[in-house]
This record gives structure tokens, sequence and C-alpha cells, in this order.
């Protein structure tokens, strides 16, 4: 049992919700250096998408700068569904400039004129202030001769819209249902032109890189995972809110500063991430390193605490109630499969199906895991495993 | 020309017709009438030269694009599993219990219509609900009433 007098608080990151107020002078000074050298500075600096899925953001405004098309976009994807994230809302609240200054910069390279924040409809209210924001930064653009403008989109309360394809799919008025990929959006994207989508922190993130340079930002967090990270920290904490921290901590690092000491499974990544069991805090690191092994796992940010009181049924017949519903439904291993899920679970609750018909289910996950068009189904089973697997009885009794 | 063919002419002046500019629209009917009837629909395809049925097809995929009467306050309580765990079925049984109707239905004065729906994104502030596009954080069952005392005291 962890004492809560041994706290032990983590390094506490204050890059991102900075006060700053020199963006016009960043941008300047970005403008004024060669596309390439930006590039490189976003490459060396090992950043990483922060939407959940983790890929170099470098490479990925290289890949969209190597197309000769005319016509290209950068898309700020704040669609923010995943259970247990909040962080996006509180960076385009508290600091909109800088992601901002990120897709102007990134439009800059690329070659773009038209960039969009796709917001989800449940934060509209924040739509007002963005657009004063965004009127303000216009000006900025002009000033330094950047020919760029922004615009809001709204979501209508879809989680899979905030899959980048989905996303494109519903900014042409269409039903949010994921494309097949390759190709990716960086190729053929909003009206099958060439399409950076980033996640709102990312973009935040390359505003730190261009003011501080790569070497500060590289310095922070550990191999394969550059620099820190804004968490979603919710549940059964005292203190939950929104902090950004190393990269690289150990699950009972985190645990060790952010629970009351009762903690009995930490849901790393919301729903369609895992759930890691107390006794895996000390070998579970939070990170991108490697595949997702459960050994360190890549995030959106969001933590949720359990504390001993919670029932991981509950937990996961919660998760999948929210998989069934916010499946987009266009492919079968993922439709039929949550439904047949949460009602193998249920039928094993009471009792009507053996426990052995959980190992069915299991090997349905995994199948879903291979065949399931895009991360909603295929991620299912990261969850639905590392509950199972380490709360099988709960399961059952 | 009835309020509905005159909204759906303004919206689409605004926005414009291609078809990329379809859920601005469907939003904008929404803020007005809380959702989309068919007639609402027809008249959207008509005047953006674009199949119903695909109208139809985006409307019914979004779960804020209504496509049942609700109510002029629509309530949306998030039970994802922070505000599961903390008390949201408490919520709705107040809400039940001062409106006298259940989760999915409307009002007979066509005011309050309850539903669920999922991570609002303030589970940090969990339970929360939405009332159109006002976000409502920490609830009780005696502030979640007098929220809606103000509302019913609305027009
Ligand atoms: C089901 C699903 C939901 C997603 N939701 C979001 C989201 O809300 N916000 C986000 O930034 N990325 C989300 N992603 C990841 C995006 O597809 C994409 O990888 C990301 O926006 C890329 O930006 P990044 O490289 O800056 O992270 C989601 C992915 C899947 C499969
Ligand atoms: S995996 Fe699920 S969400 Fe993704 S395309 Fe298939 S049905 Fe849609
Ligand atoms: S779980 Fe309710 S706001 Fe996130």
């Amino acid at each position: 049992m962890t004492t809560t007098a041994a706290k032990k608080q983590l390094h506490r990151i204050d890059l991102i919700f900075k006060h700053e107020d020199d963006c016009k002078e960043i941008l300047r000074n970005a403008f004024s250096r060669s596309d390439q050298e930006i590039v490189n500075e976003m490459v060396n600096s090992g950043l990483k998408g922060r939407g959940g899925a983790g890929f170099p953001t470098g490479l990925k405004w290289k890949l969209a700068a190597e197309s000769d098309e005319k016509e290209k976009y950068v898309i700020c994807n704040a669609d923010e569904g995943e259970p247990g994230t909040f962080k996006d809302r509180e960076i385009l609240s508290r600091v909109p400039h800088k992601v901002l200054s990120g897709m102007a910069v990134c439009a800059k390279i690329i070659g773009a004129q038209k960039g969009y924040i796709y917001l989800r409809g449940e934060y509209k209210f924040l739509v007002p202030d963005l657009n004063k924001e965004l009127g303000k930064f216009h000006d900025i653009l002009d000033d330094l001769g950047l020919d760029f403008r922004v615009e809001i989109f709204l979501g209508s309360g879809a989680y899979i819209c905030g899959e980048e394809s989905a996303l494109i799919e519903s900014m042409e008025g269409k039903r949010g249902e994921p494309r097949n990929k390759p190709p990716f959006p960086s190729v053929r994207g909003f009206k099958g032109k060439p399409t950076v989508v980033n996640n709102v922190e990312t973009l935040a993130h390359s505003y730190t890189i261009l003011k501080f340079g790569a070497k500060k930002f590289r310095d922070l967090g550990v191999k394969d995972s550059r620099g820190s990270k804004v968490f979603s920290v919710s549940g059964d904490t005292p203190i939950p809110g929104i902090y950004e921290l190393e990269l690289g901590m150990t699950v009972q690092d985190f645990v060790d500063d952010f629970s009351d000491g009762d903690c009995k499974a930490v849901q790393v990544g919301g729903a369609s991430g895992f759930l890691v069991p107390r006794k895996r805090f000390g070998k579970t690191t939070i990170g991108y390193e490697g595949k997702l092994t459960g050994i360190s796992l890549p995030t959106g940010g969001s933590m949720m605490i359990f504390n001993s009181s919670r029932s991981m049924y509950n937990v996961l017949n919660n998760y999948l109630e929210f998989f069934e519903e916010e499946s987009c439904g266009q492919c079968t291993p993922c439709r039929v499969g949550c439904q047949q899920l949460l009602k193998g679970i249920r039928a094993v609750k009471r009792g009507e199906k053996p426990a052995s018909y959980l190992d069915q289910l299991l090997k349905l996950t995994e199948t879903m895991k291979l065949t399931a068009k895009c991360g909603l189904g295929q991620s299912v089973a990261n969850s639905f495993s590392s509950i199972v697997e380490n709360f099988r009885e709960e399961m059952i009794y | 020309m009835d309020f509905q063919e005159k909204l759906v002419q303004n919206l689409v002046s605004k926005y414009g017709r291609d078809r990329e500019n379809l859920l601005p629209i469907l939003q904008g009917v929404i803020d007005q009438e809380r959702y989309l009837s068919e007639e609402v629909i027809l008249k959207i395809a008509k005047e953006m030269s674009i199949p119903a049925a695909h109208v139809y097809g985006t409307a019914s995929f979004y779960s804020f694009l209504d496509i049942e009467p609700r109510g002029k306050y629509v309530i949306r309580v998030c039970k994802t599993i922070t505000c599961a765990m903390k008390g949201k079925n408490q919520i709705i049984l107040a809400i039940e219990d001062f409106l006298k109707i259940k989760v999915g239905e409307t009002t007979i004065d066509k005011k309050f219509t309850i539903l669920q729906t999922n991570c609002l994104g303030w589970c940090h502030k969990a339970p929360a609900m939405l009332i159109n596009d006002e976000v409502y954080t920490e609830l009780t069952t005696e502030s979640v009433v007098d929220i809606l005392r103000e509302y019913k005291a609305k027009e």
C-alpha cells in the first residue's frame, strides 16, 4: 500500500500554458528561415503526434510538403472525444494563438492557403472567443505577408469523427465513416488534396519548438518519447485536472502523485487504451516506445484512476456501451463485434454463459484487431483484454 | 413563403450549395428548430440539388442532428465512465423527477427533452451535462434542479 505521506511529486512542466504574446515575433522568425530548416527542427525535436497515434510530426509535414499539388490544407483536430480527455479544450481556450501559429508554420512549409479547426460540437461555446482570436491572428498574417486563413468547422456529436479520415468525410458533408488507408490524408485528404491533420496539442508544441529550439524540447522525456505531454487526470483522485508532465514516467510515479493511496487500476489512453492493474504500475511507462505491448503505453493523455470500490465489470460494460454507440457501423467486425462483446459479458455476469465464454470473446477482440477498418474497432481489444485478463473474477461473480 | 423555407434559403445562401456545406446548414436548422423534420430535409435537398437520401444519410449519422422532435431545451447528461462513477444516475433521477418525464422523452409543453450522451470533455468536473450548447459541471441533485428551475422560468 502506498502511503500518502510518502507522496512524490512529478516534474510539472510549464511550456504549453505559459502565457506568451510574442507570436508575431516567433512567426516572423520562422518565416525568415528556409522550409527545410524548419522541417529539420521539427524532426530533430522528436515531437510525435499527441492525438494518440504518435506519428512523427516533422515527417508528416515533410510528406505533405513534397507533393506538387497546388491546393493543400492544414486541419487542427479538436474533436477530443476519447473518454477522459479534456486537455485540447483547455489549450484552445488558454493559448489558442500557439495552436494557430503551429498551423500557420505548417501551412507555410507545405504550401496551404486554407486551414480548419474541426471543433467538436460539445465545445461550441468556445466559438465566439476563437473567432475573435482568429481575427487578430489573420491581421498578424497579413502584416507578415502569409496568405493563409483559418476557419472553424463544428462537429455534431460523433466520436469517430476524431479519426482523421472520418473527420475529412464529415467536413465534406458526409457521414463520418473512415476511409481506407493508404492513401493517408497527407497524400489525399480534404477534397482529395494533400492535408495535414494534427492534434491541438501537437500544434501548440510546435510553437514551443519554434520559440526555444528543438533541443529544449528534446531534453525533456526519454528515448523515443521526447518532450512534455498534457495529461487529463480524472476519476478517483483528490486533484483531478490538466497537468503538463514529462514523458517517460511509470504508472507508479503517476499514482504516487495523483492518487490518495487507494488505487486499484489506472486506465491509460481512455476507453481505447489500456487498463493497468496495480501489480503492473512499476513496470509500465507512459510514452511512445516500441509497439503497443502493454509495457510502454502511448496515449492521448487520458489518465483515469479507479479505487478499490470500483467494479471493473461496470467499467468494461461502460466502455463497451460507448464503443457500440460510437462505432460508425461501416464494417462488420466492429459493428457486430461491439454488440457481441457487450451481450457476451452481460451473459457471463448473469450466469447464462460459462466463464470460459470470456475466452471466446477475447478471441473475437483479436479478430477485430486484425480485420476492423479503423482504429476504433482495432483498439477495442486493448481495454477488453487488459480488463478481462486482470480482473476475470469480477467479470464472473 | 413559410418560416422553414426562409430558414433553409438563408442558410443555403449563407454557406453555399456545395456538399461540404451540408453540416453547417443542418446545424443551423437544429439551432432554430432543435430537430430535422422530413419536410426540412426535403427542402434542403431541393435547395442544394442533392438527393434527399444523402441529406438524410448525413443527418442520421450525427447524434446532435436529431431527426425526431425535441423540446426547446435539449438536456444531454453525460453517461460515460467518470460521470457514471460520480453519480450521473442520481442526476438523471433528479431531472426525471423534476420534469416528470423519462430519458428519451419530451415534456408535453415541448420545452424539455432528456437525453444521455457520451463524454463531454469535463471528466475532471463530473458529473456534467449540456442544455443545448451550454455546459454545466460538478452537478449535484440540488444544483441540477436549480438550473432547470431557471430554464422553466424562461420563455
Ligand atoms: C476512433 C479514433 C478517434 C480519434 N479521435 C481523435 C481526436 O479526438 N483528436 C485527435 O487529435 N486525434 C484523434 N484520433 C487520431 C487521428 O486519427 C489522427 O491520428 C490525429 O489527429 C493526428 O494528429 P497528431 O499526429 O498530431 O496526433 C482518433 C483516432 C481514432 C482511430
Ligand atoms: S472499425 Fe468500427 S468505427 Fe472503424 S470503420 Fe469499422 S465500423 Fe467504423
Ligand atoms: S465522462 Fe462525463 S465528461 Fe467525460
